[in-house]
């Protein structure tokens, strides 16, 4: 316990910038794949057969090792001086999100029930005010829970992408194992285990506040 | 033969569901538990193939006490339909209606006509329906599909909790007329939970009456409907009772009490009723018709009289309010 | 064809093209030279990565079911959520810090590197095995026991049947992660694929890193492939989920 408080005092800081850099990483990229993803989804929902090739191709990806596709990234973007750091790392995560994202919003898209877009439809609101106002918010938990999916899963990813020079929390870990510290290691190993909890019950507590109470069973 | 002795259990947390029932199923009979939800329908039906435990007093089956008996051999011989089907969705639905001659060791070609004769009781083809599964049937071919799977093993017993419940009402006329038919080939001593007043009065040769866990009145439809025990009773049963108790009795019984009334063999705008016709059903269709005149006609299509509503409502008067002995049957 | 028929088929032509457009590229730059000029090697830590996903996949499949299926039953119910939420946390700890942490166990080697895979394919498959018995309607085994089947039957002929689809979805998930983790038995001096992808990375060798990423990438979309085709085999008919994506 005490080499704990001795390791923690000197490593602390150290590990929040870690923790700062990961979660940056990890949001960073999120965002870009909501961008992507979610309207992506929405999209999906009115043209079947690209729906299906397009989630195939998500699925595809998903099953790419992490390591395997940062180790093709490399070379990749090596053309443009980028190999390794911050950019292979981003984009890797960002079509790791595809999946769990596109999917979500398209299934839950399709699910709105079809009377209810039919009412929508008769009161007269245009696509755009329909998407917003009716099928959105009642897509809106199942949405989230493709994004919580997403997020734990790029924490997780992001661990690894310490060894492509992107920084993070997985530095602790690969300076542990290079090392022999298991400190270095069982810290790294905590504090991506507390992020991953954290950004979760976040994003529950966003999806529980603003999913409509009619249809939160 | 079912007997229940002094039957009762009590759940885990207090709660008696049922206390203290006595009463005999006979052979061959169909004897329906009726009564408010909650009051304990399932949980006696369970007992008696011991899905639930019996904490007091004792279930008898053809005189053996269900206890002493082996728990798995007891249940292989009573067969046991429930609301939701129950319908295995990995198995065809050959494979479902022969789940028990399977676990009994039946040959492949006993099965396999024993099959073909369970379907055609129910008027659907083996041939066509053996390889489907469950899903790919309508909800009343699924609960027929149930009734002869525990029916496949030849029970001597069958327990049904509301097998009819989920059905749309049109379908559960249907099914439970087919029901009978089948009953009256097969024979099975039945106990049948069922929150239908109507469908207690038309299956049951007795109800028994629960509430609370207790039995209210053990007796048959008519006698419960003409001379209820208790307030409760009465209350269940409602003011209509006597509308109900109609379709415990034919045109016949109206023949042989009050007569029919002549036939206008000058009116020929005329229909014609079988004298087997219950009354409820005849009430309805005099209710309905467009003809002037109704002739009642037997089996062989000699004209016995003519039946008007007027003739009904004073059998109806006579029989349930003026002489209420008289309408024992059963 | 309509428009949007089209346009599902540009998508797929595209992405076609950028793989074919990847692998003219690398083959060009000579990228996949290892696996010809060191075949024996790369043959050798293929052969070892296989051994790490097989034998890690079998145990962690021969213990994720039976406890699985221990905690659905009714006796040990209340065990579950332990286990559940024992399983569901270790999760949570990062692959790479699994393996690192059986080293101080375990020491380095083969050994560490399955067992670490083991632990790491567990929830998957345990999960999916307790959710996949738990969604199976109770009026089933109410209806199966009331007609006299025996619990070893009512597991075997309904029971499994019926969760085989998400039994063998998890199965699924967690061999094709486990060749990806797997690919990280290098940092624990597991072998295996990874190995040439470390070493590409360290060295700054496009070669090993190609040779290393795309076959563990292959061998991945290759065994999902294989296991839904073996899904579709063994899940009966009727126990089919209605619609999947
Ligand atoms: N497993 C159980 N544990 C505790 N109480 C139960 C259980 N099953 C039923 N009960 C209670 O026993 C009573 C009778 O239930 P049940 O036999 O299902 O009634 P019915 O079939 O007539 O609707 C109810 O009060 C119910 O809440
Ligand atoms: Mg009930």
């Amino acid at each position: 316990m005490d080499k704990w408080m001795k390791f923690l005092e000197v490593n602390a800081p150290r590990i929040l910038d870690l923790a700062i850099e990961h979660t940056i990483l990890v949001g960073l990229a999120i965002l870009v794949a909501l961008i992507i993803g979610v309207p992506l989804g929405i999209y999906l929902t009115t043209n079947d057969y690209l729906a299906e090739t397009v989630l195939q191709i998500a699925s595809v990806m998903l099953t790419i090792p992490s390591i395997a596709l940062f180790g093709v990234m490399i070379p990749v973007f090596s053309i443009v001086n980028q190999g390794i750091g911050f950019v292979p790392a981003f984009v890797a995560l960002v079509l790791y999100s595809q999946l769990p994202i596109i999917r979500n919003t398209y299934t839950a898209i399709r699910n709105v029930n079809p009377e209810m877009r039919d009412a929508a439809k008769g009161l007269g609101m245009k696509t755009s005010q329909r998407l917003l106002r009716v099928e959105i918010p009642n897509a809106f938990p199942i949405i989230m829970a493709g994004i919580r999916t997403a997020v734990v899963l790029n924490i997780g990813i992001g661990v690894i992408a310490a060894y492509i020079g992107a920084g993070g929390l997985g530095v602790l870990i690969t300076q542990g194992i290079s090392r022999g510290d298991n400190y270095l290691i069982i810290s790294g190993s905590i504090a991506v285990a507390i992020l991953a909890m954290i950004a979760d019950g976040i994003l529950l507590f966003i999806q529980k506040r603003y999913t409509p109470k009619s249809i939160a069973n | 033969m079912i007997t229940f002795d002094k039957t009762t259990k009590t759940y885990e947390g207090g709660v008696t569901a049922v206390d203290g029932v006595d009463f005999t199923v006979e052979k061959g009979n169909i004897v329906v538990l009726l009564g408010p939800s909650g009051c304990g329908k399932t949980t006696l039906l369970r007992m008696v193939n011991r899905l639930e435990t019996i904490s007091d007093g004792k279930i008898t089956i053809d005189g053996e006490d269900s206890m002493s008996l082996d728990q798995i051999a007891l249940r292989r011989k009573i067969g046991y339909v429930i609301q939701s089907n129950g319908l295995f969705p990995n198995m065809t639905i050959e494979e479902n209606v022969m789940i028990v001659p399977d676990l009994l060791g039946w040959k492949k070609k006993e099965k396999r006509e024993r099959f073909n004769k369970l379907m055609e009781m129910i008027g659907l083809s083996g041939e066509k329906f053996g390889k489907r599964y469950p899903h790919e049937l309508s909800g009343g071919q699924q609960q027929r599909i149930g009734v002869i799977r525990a029916l496949a093993a030849d029970p001597p017993v069958m327990l049904m909790d509301e097998p009819f419940g989920a059905l749309d009402p049109i379908i559960r006329e249907k099914i439970q007329d087919e029901f009978l038919q089948i009953q009256r080939e097969v024979k099975k001593t039945i106990l049948f939970v069922s929150h239908d007043i109507d469908e207690a009065i038309k299956m049951a040769d007795k109800i028994v009456l629960l509430r609370g866990g207790e039995v209210m009145q053990y007796d048959t439809p008519s006698e419960m409907l003409v001379r209820p025990k208790n307030e409760f009773v009465r209350e269940f049963f409602g003011k209509d009772r006597a509308i109900k108790s109609l379709s415990l009795h034919t045109i016949n019984d109206l023949q042989e009490v009050i007569g029919l009334a002549n036939m206008d063999e000058t009116i020929s705008d005329t229909i014609t009723i079988n004298v087997n016709h219950d009354l409820r059903n005849t009430l309805s269709m005099l209710l309905n018709q467009e003809a002037d005149q109704v002739i009642v006609i037997d089996d062989e299509g000699n004209k016995l009289g003519a039946i008007t509503i007027d003739i009904v409502q004073k059998y109806l008067h006579f029989e349930i309010k003026a002489k209420p002995t008289l309408v024992q049957k059963g | 064809m309509n428009k949007k028929k089209v346009m599902s088929r540009v998508v797929s032509f595209l992405v076609y093209g950028i793989v074919a457009v990847f692998f003219i590229w690398a083959i060009s730059n000579s990228y996949f030279n290892y696996i010809f000029s060191q075949s024996s090697t790369f043959l050798y830590l293929l052969k070892q990565h296989m051994q790490l996903v097989l034998v890690s996949s079998l145990l962690a499949v021969g213990v994720a079911l039976p406890v699985g299926i221990l905690v659905t039953r009714r006796s040990f119910r209340r065990a579950e959520w332990i286990v559940s939420n024992t399983v569901n946390l270790g999760q949570t700890i990062p692959s790479l810090a699994v393996l690192a942490l059986m080293i101080s166990i375990l020491g380095i080697g083969f050994k560490t590197a399955v067992f670490a895979l083991f632990i790491y394919s567990l929830l998957p498959m345990y999960r999916n095995t307790v959710a996949g018995i738990d969604s199976i309607d109770e009026n089933l085994i109410d209806a199966a026991r009331g007609m006299g089947m025996k619990p070893i039957q009512i597991l075997f002929r309904i029971e499994l049947p019926n969760a085989s689809y998400s039994i063998l979805a998890g199965i699924r998930t967690a061999v094709v992660l486990n060749i990806g983790t797997a690919a990280l038995a290098y940092v624990v001096g597991g072998g295996g694929l990874g190995v040439w992808i470390f070493t590409g990375i360290q060295l700054f060798d496009n070669g090993y890193l190609i040779s290393g990423a795309i076959p563990v990438t292959l061998l991945a979309i290759f065994v999902d492939y294989l296991l839904r085709l073996l899904e579709r085999k063994i899940v009966p008919k009727g126990s089919k989920p209605p619609q999947e994506t």
